[in-house]
């Protein structure tokens, strides 16, 4: 089998509400193996974001993973004591997430927030040592003059800037797994080009792993060499990411490709997907897309579909797929 | 050719910069706006392209004259509209209207939905209670809500199910150009292609006409008829769409197609980063705004700002050295692939049935 830097095995991640216990993941399997990216897509409430949290293991009360394991190179991050979960996070899985803006300290320089992590993983680093190996960081990520920027405040930095210094903190320590979480979402079309771009130089240079979680399927076609499709909280489809868009099989994955306005296409009307996405204290019975699905016939109201293959390494939850095997 | 509806010409915006807390000297000006002309005819959507903080929602603002323009004249058909007060401002507003970007922040939350949609209708003395109910029933219908909906709040609804709100709300008063700004960009991929469904269907029924501002290029393809990309302050391109799209002349223009990554990993590794920032609005630079990012700048671009000018297909750009730029290569060639084609056409079928 290929060589998996991580695993996902029934991954359950529920809320507790007045109204009971809401599954905000419910049941999701993945791996990514090492050096590769894995793309994880899907619309606001799939579940996309606590799916990541959850490997964190950085879901807040009143959330909770309430089973499936993680294993890391093998190791179940789930088992795990808070100091050593403490430890795995930053020097071997690290995160970016959308908001380059909110997510840095506006009081503190680039350089102490950079060599924050540094300091944590390492409390012996002289503090000349450290200002190196963070400029060094700012060098990596390409940032022009890196030791001007050190002394910086983040308030002086444009988006582009801004999400760079992100992902030298992240990469600080060099992790071997990166979660990034709509990385280029707040970001202008050029300045998400040069992200991009850098984000797959450095994995190039790093041979880390990348889970990139996004809803634009531009994005996820240019980066990710396998693509999970996720719908309220499951895995619908999962394919390398050439099947995915070659040779889409689930009704959701559809739907998606057909709302999206193509540059190399012109169309009168865009195929939209009806409805909107299920609140998780709502689903529907059944497969959780039915209500939406122009192909759902009665047995998708009862049963849930579980992922079976339907091609090599391509696997879909979708009674009916592929669609045209069922067309009168 | 008949008479555009709405026409602006050298229309700016400046902001003072100020320092100092008690004789607050002024210190710069932020150009946001500086000299854009165009106009958009009836029924026809016009679009504004550009990244953030070039200027487009400034233009979209200063057209409906909810600020104020520090030089330029804007014509609605054929008045001027730049200076008018009173009576007069607010016969004219009820002919423009607006969509904002942000559904969950332009809807008042202590509204009903009824009240929201009737709110322009009361302001401008159209109809009396009980007619205006009537038409908030033929709103709510007309943009795929349902009549239950009208006594709910906004807290009940979607994204997608706000934006309609705004939009009913918008054409309440029957105006001849509504202004979006960005009204896609916040909602998810499904939700983005009803609402561009929507605002397109009801512009072939009611012959509206849109300012539509955007910053994705592949939305503005889908929607607009005539294109305009705005830099720092300043439209660089403006033309038909099959003409921009099939032979962009301007640097920025190309950058911006360029960077868009396709949906279709075949053609990865396609996406053409463009370098640096956009200069600060504050001091741009001098000669071409762009020459501090531009593959293809030249001395001449230093020192010369570049006037809009025709091409040969007839639309407009700002460049030095237009016709004599290598070929774009951009392609845009390929489409969906054949089976996805297939399940399409399949989706699209039993969607009607």
């Amino acid at each position: 089998m290929t060589d998996d830097l991580l695993r996902i095995d029934g991954l359950r991640t529920v809320f507790r509400t007045h109204g009971g216990e809401i599954a905000a993941v419910d049941g999701v399997d993945l791996s990514v193996p090492r050096g590769r990216t894995l793309g994880i897509v899907g619309e606001s409430g799939c579940g996309k974001s606590v799916l990541s949290l959850s490997v964190m293991r950085l879901v807040a009360h009143p959330g909770r993973v309430a089973a499936g394991h993680v294993a890391l190179d093998g190791r179940d991050l789930l088992s795990l004591s808070n100091a050593e979960m403490r430890d795995v996070r930053g020097s071997q899985v690290a995160m970016i997430f959308q908001e380059p803006m909110t997510s840095l300290n506006p009081v503190h320089t680039v350089g102490f927030q950079i060599t924050e992590a540094m300091r944590a993983h390492d409390a012996r680093a002289s503090k000349a040592d450290l200002r190196d190996r963070a400029i060094d960081a700012l060098k990596r990520v390409r940032i022009p003059a890196p030791e001007r920027r050190f002394d910086e405040y983040p308030h002086q930095l444009s988006g582009g800037m801004r999400q760079r210094v992100m992902i030298a903190m992240a990469l600080a320590c060099k992790p071997k797994l990166l979660i990034a979480d709509e990385p280029t979402t707040a970001l202008d079309v050029t300045v998400q080009a040069q992200i991009l771009d850098l984000l797959r130089d450095l994995q190039q240079e790093t041979g880390m792993s990348i889970i990139l979680i996004t809803h634009d399927l531009g994005v996820v076609a240019e980066m990710a060499d396998e693509v999970a499709v996720m719908y309220a909280g499951r895995v619908v489809e999962r394919a390398p990411a050439g099947a995915l868009f070659g040779d889409p099989m689930h009704p959701y994955t559809l739907g998606l490709l057909g709302s999206v306005p193509r540059l190399d296409e012109e169309r009168e009307n865009l195929l939209a997907i009806e409805g909107s996405v299920p609140p998780p204290f709502a689903l529907p019975k059944g497969c959780r897309f039915h209500p939406r699905c122009p192909f759902a016939v009665p047995e998708c109201r009862s049963e849930q579909p579980p992922l079976r293959p339907i091609a090599e390494g391509h696997q879909a939850a979708c009674l009916r797929a592929p669609v045209e095997a069922f067309a009168a | 050719m008949s008479e555009p509806l709405l026409d602006v010409t050298g229309l700016a915006k400046h902001y003072p910069v100020r320092e100092g807390l008690i004789l607050a000297k002024q210190v710069g000006t932020v150009r946001a706006v500086d000299g854009v002309s165009f106009s958009v005819k009836r029924g026809e959507t016009l679009a504004l392209v550009g990244e953030s903080g070039c200027g487009k929602s400034t233009t979209a603002r200063l057209v409906l004259r909810l600020i104020e323009p520090s030089a330029g004249t804007i014509r609605f058909e054929g008045a001027d509209v730049t200076r008018i007060t009173g009576a007069a401002q607010r016969a004219m507003r009820r002919r423009m209207q607006i969509v904002f970007q942000d559904p969950y922040a332009s809807l008042n939350p202590r509204l009903t939905v009824a009240d929201t949609i009737a709110e322009p209708m009361a302001v401008h003395g159209i109809g009396d209670a009980a007619s205006r109910r009537k038409r908030v029933e033929e709103l709510l219908s007309l943009v795929g809500l349902r009549s239950f909906h009208a006594q709910r709040y906004p807290h009940e609804f979607s994204g997608g199910q706000r934006q309609r709100i705004g939009i009913a709300r918008a054409l309440s008063v029957q105006p001849d150009l509504v202004v979006c700004d960005e009204p896609v960009s916040a909602l998810d991929v499904s939700i983005q292609a009803q609402v561009v469904n929507l605002l397109k269907d009801l512009q072939r029924r009611f012959g509206l006409a849109y300012l539509f501002i955007a910053h994705d290029l592949a939305v503005v393809k889908h929607v607009a008829d005539r294109v305009a990309v705005m830099y720092l302050g300043q439209i660089v391109e403006i033309g038909n769409k099959a003409d921009l799209f099939a032979n962009p002349r301007h640097p920025y223009t190309r950058a911006l197609l360029a960077a868009i990554p396709h949906p279709d990993p075949q053609r990865r590794g396609q996406v053409k980063p463009l370098g640096g920032d956009v200069p600060s609005p504050m001091n741009p630079p001098p000669g071409c705004r762009f020459h501090t990012r531009c593959p293809f700048a030249q001395d001449r671009c230093r020192s010369e700002a570049p006037a809009l000018r025709p091409m040969a297909d007839g639309h407009e750009a700002a460049c030095h050295f237009a016709e004599t730029l290598p070929p774009a290569g951009l392609d845009f060639a390929g489409g969906l692939s054949e089976a996805a084609a297939r399940r399409l056409a399949l989706y699209a079928r039993a969607r009607a049935a």
